[in-house]
């Protein structure tokens, strides 16, 4: 596991999120109306809507395309669909916001 | 410390659906506020009492019925104790006792005891063989008796009547129906309608005895026979008493709560004691007790709120229809279809088809309803007859129903009861009609419940009246009567009306507010309700209002329309549809530039720049040098426009001209659905503005204004609602009209059905004969036009941030 900084937590709207670049893909960095991050693919697993402009409410976001709802504790959507989106883990210093990505075994 | 730990206790009386729906809504605002102990007489889970009868004729097994089985109560938590009926409730020590001498404390309890079957008071009505038709155990009983044959005798041909006499048939009884007046459900139907009932019954094999009054039931040691009160007399084996219901009340009354014909409740279905509350066909509210199951659910919701301390919710009484569910007979009726004087009657009678409907009016609005045969406009009328609409204007169509060209099933496809199982009801999602009404057997009450199990209607929600209109078929009266009262979304109970209201009276200026004021159940909202409560707050106070972003969709968050690979399409702003070849060529320089992948003309005569990834929004706009054309938005689109007077040779208006100032008057404006419009300058209406939500028309003499008409997913002809002279007059009846839509409509209602629903008469009044109004109207509009700014000049400004780019590149 390898962490990343990414900006400040004031630069993710709360109830939105944003979007990040790297190796693994485009990863969406969500917020909920509490202040709690959350770190996803940002791939539907429906139709590869962008997660990143969805809504976010509690531990839910929804897809901005066609309305899937995915849990962002699990990465599963919630039914009657079915799929399943990969969660990262993403952590906060001070103002700083890390993600984590799946590093080099040695 | 002990104390502060434990939850108020809740004490639960009655295991039926009334009693279980009000835990069920408590669980959900509040679910660890009490500790629940359910005691039900019966030895069954709650289970779906509608379907007693397709039990009794072996449609359906019993299992089949069941709504909430043991796993459900022990999942959260609740204590049920069946087949032990309370006998006693201690108030002063604030526990019940049950028959066995257990006890259980409360601090708040719920009575939900429901009604029993009322027995005729005749000699011989507690012999073996005489059974009422009330629960399970009666249909149990019923079911085994049946197996012996012979002939069965009903006493009483209401509702309950008929739907024993249809399912003891199907068990192969010869079965006579004994009724004291002249046709069968006499309550429900008129003379005609009960002629043709009792015809199709008959055709059945069931013998009907009219105009006959019980005296007594005959036999030794059990049933023989039934004698009447003219000395007559029928043999009979059973004997089944369908006389009418009582509340259950014995209970409350021993423990001197206040009683009367059910136990006397307030609009919070509080009894006298406040810590007792009490639900269901056991309650008399404002003098009326109720016997179906839809105003049970009403009343669960509020009882569960005031459980949940929230407070908020009043029950005022119910509007209820009625259905018979007897296979293959259809029959709806609700309110008084009796008339009398100052009513009209519109009828239609098909007495080969075997169709009757009857509509009884009163100063132009739905008093009565009695549909025979053909119940599919059933939901439809009643929808009228609870919101008091004027009908006026859908009169002559009235008892065909709301069919339109081209129609897709918005409101009132009335196909939807002769469609095959395997007809799709949901194109979005491909759920056919047989899925959904096996998902609602399945204990499906409502349009929420619907989408989440099986999410048709969830998408673009044009199916939405099918799906309502199953609900309302396969539940018959248990559906629909809250439909007044359609909660915003499942974060909370409040209408969008009630929600509009708060936001106007309690001066709320942002979504956060809103949701805190009324204590919405998810804090953050949802999809559904995010958007809807930003938009009537801003429409509310537009200069005080907080536009929050985070509550709009991703369109209107990026200004610019997200598609199906994640890109955006730009679609500037050309007022009229009339550009100059600079402009063209500024726009073909930079779709070249950026390689922009498709480029095209929109339906609404624009220039659409297709696939742009979000990087790229605010370089392209900074480019183009246009405003944004909205074309994402809930806002006002385009208004399209002919050539006209200018070039066209049969033009007599300057159509060009009028849209480009109305475009100029109404851009940036914000609606609860897309608008479009458009200005013809002819007659031969080449802009097609009788399909625009607002339209003109150029006559000799001036325009002609269009309004509510729709060319998308359910075409509707626009109604022509005034003609004015000059330009000017057409800008400020549209701006009055907007803003009239503005106000009133729900979020992402259509002109179009909104139109239908007010109705043109009150439409009239205040945008075109009320002067005063009008202005007003005008000039709200204006003020909250006022207060918008072009988006994307904002973000090339820099002064609006869409996070076009990403938060971080991350190289490994």
């Amino acid at each position: 596991m390898q962490w990343f900084p990414l900006g400040k937590v004031n630069e993710v709207p709360p109830g939105g999120g944003r979007y990040v670049e790297t190796p693994a893909g485009q990863i969406a960095v969500l917020c909920n109306e509490e202040g709690t991050l959350f770190a996803v693919h940002n791939r539907c697993p429906h139709r590869g809507g962008p997660l990143s402009e969805g809504f976010v409410s509690g531990t839910t976001v929804f897809c901005p395309l066609h309305n899937w709802q995915i849990d962002l504790c699990s990465g599963e959507a919630l039914p009657p669909d079915q799929g399943c989106v990969r969660t990262f883990p993403v952590r906060t210093e001070g103002e700083e916001i890390w993600l984590g990505l799946p590093g080099e075994q040695p | 410390m002990g104390n502060r730990a434990r939850k108020a206790r809740l004490v639960v009386v009655g295991n039926g659906m009334a009693g279980i729906r009000t835990v069920e809504e408590l669980l959900r605002m509040a679910p660890d506020l009490y500790e629940i102990t359910v005691f039900g007489d019966e030895p069954h889970p709650n289970y779906n009492r509608i379907l007693l009868t397709p039990v009794l004729a072996g449609e359906m097994r019993m299992e089949e019925t069941i709504l909430n089985d043991y796993d459900w109560y022990a999942g959260h938590g609740i204590t049920l104790c069946t087949g032990s009926p309370v006998v006693q409730i201690d108030r002063v020590h604030r526990r019940v006792i049950t028959a066995s001498g257990e006890t259980a404390p409360y601090d708040r309890l719920l009575l939900a005891t429901g009604a029993a079957a009322a027995m005729a008071p005749i000699p011989g009505n507690d012999l073996p063989g005489v059974y009422s038709y009330r629960d399970m155990r009666d249909v149990e009983a019923l079911t085994q008796v049946s197996t012996g044959g012979g002939g069965a005798v009903i006493i009483g041909a209401g509702l309950l009547g008929l739907e024993v006499a249809h399912g003891l048939n199907a068990r192969g009884m010869q079965v006579t129906v004994v009724h004291r007046r002249a046709w069968p459900l006499d309550r429900q139907l008129d003379g005609r309608g009960g002629a043709m009932l009792q015809e199709a019954m008959e055709a059945r094999g069931i013998r009907f005895l009219m105009e006959r009054e019980s005296a007594a039931v005959l036999g030794e040691g059990r049933v023989e026979g039934l004698r009447f009160q003219d000395g007559s007399s029928i043999p009979a084996r059973i004997v089944v008493m369908t006389v009418g219901i009582r509340p259950r009340t014995g209970l409350a009354q021993t423990a001197g709560v206040a009683c009367e014909q059910g136990i006397l409740v307030n609009d919070t279905l509080q009894t006298y004691d406040p810590r007792i509350y009490a639900v269901g066909e056991c309650v008399q509210h404002r003098g009326m007790t109720y016997g179906l199951v839809a105003p049970l659910f009403e009343q669960a919701k509020v009882a569960a709120n005031h459980l949940a301390e929230y407070g908020r919710m009043r029950y005022e009484g119910s509007v209820t229809s009625t259905k018979l569910k007897v296979t293959g007979i259809e029959l709806f009726s609700a309110g008084d279809f009796r008339g009398g004087d100052n009513t009209e009657e519109l009828t239609l009678l098909d007495a080969h088809q075997g169709i009757y409907k009857k509509v009884v009016l009163q100063e132009h609005r739905i008093k009565g309803i009695l549909l025979y045969g053909d119940t599919s406009i059933g939901p439809w009328l009643f929808e009228h007859l609870r919101e008091e609409t004027d009908i006026s204007a859908l009169r002559d169509h009235l008892l065909f129903g709301e069919t339109h060209l081209g129609d897709a099933g918005h409101a009132g496809a009335n196909q939807v009861a002769r469609l095959p199982d395997t007809a799709e009801i949901c194109g979005c999602n491909g759920i056919s009609k047989g899925q959904i009404i096996s998902a609602i057997r399945d204990g499906l009450f409502t349009l929420e419940e619907v989408r989440k199990c099986t999410k048709a209607s969830a998408s673009c929600g044009s199916c939405t009246g099918l799906v309502e209109q199953l609900l309302a078929s396969t539940l018959g009266g248990v559906y629909g009567s809250s439909a007044r009262k359609k909660a915003l979304c499942g974060c909370t109970d409040y209408s969008h009306q009630e929600v509009r209201d708060a936001i106007q009276q309690e001066r709320l200026l942002s979504v956060r507010e809103v949701f805190r004021f009324l204590d919405w159940r998810n804090p953050g909202g949802c999809a559904g309700c995010r958007p809807a409560v930003n938009y009537y707050v801003r429409t509310a106070w537009p200069a005080e209002g907080y536009d929050d972003a985070s509550a709009r969709f991703i369109n209107e968050r990026a200004h610019a329309n997200i598609q199906k690979d994640g890109t955006y399409s730009v679609i500037p702003r050309i007022y009229g549809g009339v550009t100059t070849p600079a402009e063209l060529k500024r726009i073909a320089e930079v779709a070249e530039r950026h390689a922009v992948p498709m480029v095209k003309f929109t339906g609404g005569q624009r220039l659409d720049l297709l696939g742009v990834p979000k990087e790229k929004l605010p370089a392209i706009w900074a480019e183009l040098g246009m405003p944004s054309g909205h074309a994402y938005g809930k806002a006002l689109r385009t208004v399209k426009s002919c050539v006209g007077q200018e070039f066209c040779r049969f033009g007599v208006q300057d159509s060009t001209r009028l849209a480009i100032d109305l475009e100029k008057n109404l851009e940036r404006m914000w609606a609860p659905h897309k608008v479009k419009l458009a200005a013809s300058g002819c007659p031969r209406n080449c802009a097609e503005s009788t399909v625009k939500d607002f339209g003109v028309i150029g006559v000799d003499s001036g325009w002609e204004i269009y309004i509510g008409g729709n060319g998308g997913m359910k075409v509707r002809a626009a109604d022509l609602l005034t003609r004015v002279k000059s330009e000017a007059e057409v800008i400020l009846v549209a701006k009055a009209f907007l803003q009239m839509y503005r106000e009133e409509a729900q979020y992402l209602e259509r002109t179009a059905p909104w139109v239908e629903r007010v109705g043109m008469a009150r439409i009239r009044e205040r945008v075109v004969e009320d002067p005063v109004q009008r202005e007003e109207l005008a000039a709200r509009l204006d003020f909250a036009i006022l207060q918008e700014r072009d988006p994307w000049a904002e973000a090339v400004a820099g002064r609006l941030d869409i996070h076009a780019a990403p938060l971080r590149r991350v190289s490994a």
